[in-house]
């Protein structure tokens, strides 16, 4: 069994069974992480460029311990630091590094679509790790793969999407994730940060009351309030924020289950997520950082037996 | 499609090669066996009941391996992996690898890539259901072997429907 695709730029151009095939690899090399020796040899032919366009923390580790697992060689690039400063295009950087023979690139770019540009016009795999504010592919594999985990299933689970859905690759990505494996999904923050169309664009349902969608919801992907992507303002306050959709012990206690809360983080502690919800028992939000690395082994050993 | 053993056969080679392995490992209390996916997992699921049966006194100990990203040809094809099961601490442990079909030796290769990053076992010892001796690419040969048969290459050698057949 194969992907249907040798670039990863986004869940919306997967089909379930390659989606189903990522999810189930990354099941073994889970296993692979709780060995004594945490490694397979599998990719150490492989060479990978882990172009980060965009500041991040846990999703470079996440890849570049992924790739390492896999026993690959990786490079890393950070655009503050080399030539696209001195204003080098992304395709001239991509091709010269290339020409050192690297297979595989890993990309993540301020710019929607960046990726799917780059995979027409080099002859490498190509793997999103968010563009813009288009896709988070792996963001959505792992979260999936957590829901999967942690409920023993993805179809028909209720899961709800919390928080600044307009700026959220990571919401996009759950979303078609999420309704092509059959859950049910709603989205639910301030009208100002969820798109006008979204329910009849990728049918989902769409609440601005958190009480209610807590109510709903079996599983709560918090987002996080993306303090860096508004250049307007779309609610009045980050306290005002807070007391109309950040989650607390009050609100979880209210309810007649126990509901699973995700965070793909970074936490805004006390905005979207108070510190004794993000730190219970019912977070699975660890959970998601450690799947992380495995699902993205997956996706990197399964991209990599196309040859150029 | 010739038949290599038929299903009465097969089941006398599983009691054969468990008898063996009694005798050998009278003492279970150190000894592992391991079923390589994923024809060799079902062969020691049936050779494992087997020997449960003789010894019921004593539990065997029974994982299965699966080799998929330890494969030397990963780069030929992809393949989707199968489920490992290794429960156990195999440090200092003697191993039993079970497999359905010894044939290049390429996967028994594989397999101890595989197992040797689980632990360093004291021994690891080799039982298969058919040898197919005179087509080996690696020094490798069995402890325990079922029937040993003369194959053409280009042949393949499948459980199907509860016997081994050559196709």
């Amino acid at each position: 069994m194969q992907l249907s695709t040798r670039h990863l730029l986004g869940i919306k151009n997967l089909t379930k069974e390659d989606i189903s095939l990522i999810l189930s690899t990354a099941e073994q090399f889970k296993e692979v992480l709780q060995r004594p020796v945490k490694k397979v040899p599998s990719l150490r032919d492989v060479t990978i460029v882990n172009l980060f366009y965009e500041n991040s923390t846990r999703t470079r580790f996440s890849f570049e311990l992924a790739e390492k697992r896999l026993s690959a060689d990786t490079i890393n690039f950070a655009a503050s630091t080399s030539s696209a400063a001195k204003g080098e295009t992304l395709l001239d950087t991509v091709n010269n590094i290339l020409s050192m023979k690297v297979n595989m690139v890993v990309m993540r770019h301020s710019a929607s679509g960046a990726p799917h540009f780059l995979a027409q016009h080099i002859p490498a795999s190509v793997i999103n790790a968010g563009d813009g504010i288009n896709e988070h592919p792996t963001q959505g594999l792992l979260d999936a793969f957590s829901i999967k985990e942690k409920t023993g299933k993805l179809e028909g689970n209720k899961v709800a999407i919390i928080g600044d859905i307009m700026h959220s690759r990571v919401a996009q990505s759950n979303i078609y994730l999420l309704k092509k494996m059959g859950a049910e999904v709603t989205v639910c923050g301030p009208p100002t940060l969820i798109p006008k169309y979204i329910s009849e664009a990728l049918g989902v349902n769409v609440s601005y009351n958190l009480k209610e969608t807590l109510d709903w919801c079996d599983v709560a992907n918090v987002l996080r309030i993306q303090l860096e992507r508004q250049n307007q303002v779309l609610f009045s306050s980050l306290r005002e924020y807070s007391i109309a959709y950040g989650i607390t012990r009050k609100l979880l206690d209210r309810l007649h289950k126990e509901i699973v809360i995700m965070h793909p983080g970074p936490i805004n502690r006390g905005v979207e997520l108070d510190s004794d919800v993000a730190d219970s028992k019912q977070s699975i939000i660890l959970q998601q950082v450690e799947n992380g690395v495995a699902v993205r082994m997956a996706v990197l050993y399964l991209l990599s037996g196309r040859k150029n | 499609m010739q038949a290599l053993l038929s299903s009465q056969q097969l089941s006398d080679t599983i009691k054969q090669l468990a008898a063996e392995l009694n005798k050998v490992h009278a003492d279970k209390k150190d000894v592992i066996f391991v079923g390589i996916q994923q024809g060799g997992a079902v062969i020691g699921g049936l050779i494992v009941a087997e020997l449960q049966k003789m010894d019921p006194s004593q539990k065997a100990q029974y994982g299965q391996l699966d080799i998929t990203f330890y494969r030397d040809d990963i780069r030929k094809e992809i393949l989707a992996p199968d489920a490992m099961n290794m429960p156990f601490n195999i440090e200092n442990k003697t191993v039993v690898l079970i497999d359905d079909v010894l044939f290049t030796g390429r996967t028994i290769k594989a397999a101890l890539d595989t197992l040797l990053d689980y632990g360093r076992p004291a021994k690891v010892e080799l039982c298969v259901l058919i040898d197919r001796k005179e087509h080996r690419q690696f020094p490798i040969q069995a402890d325990y072997v079922g029937k040993t048969v003369e194959t053409k290459k280009s042949e393949k050698v499948k459980l199907v429907n509860g016997e081994v057949v050559l196709l």
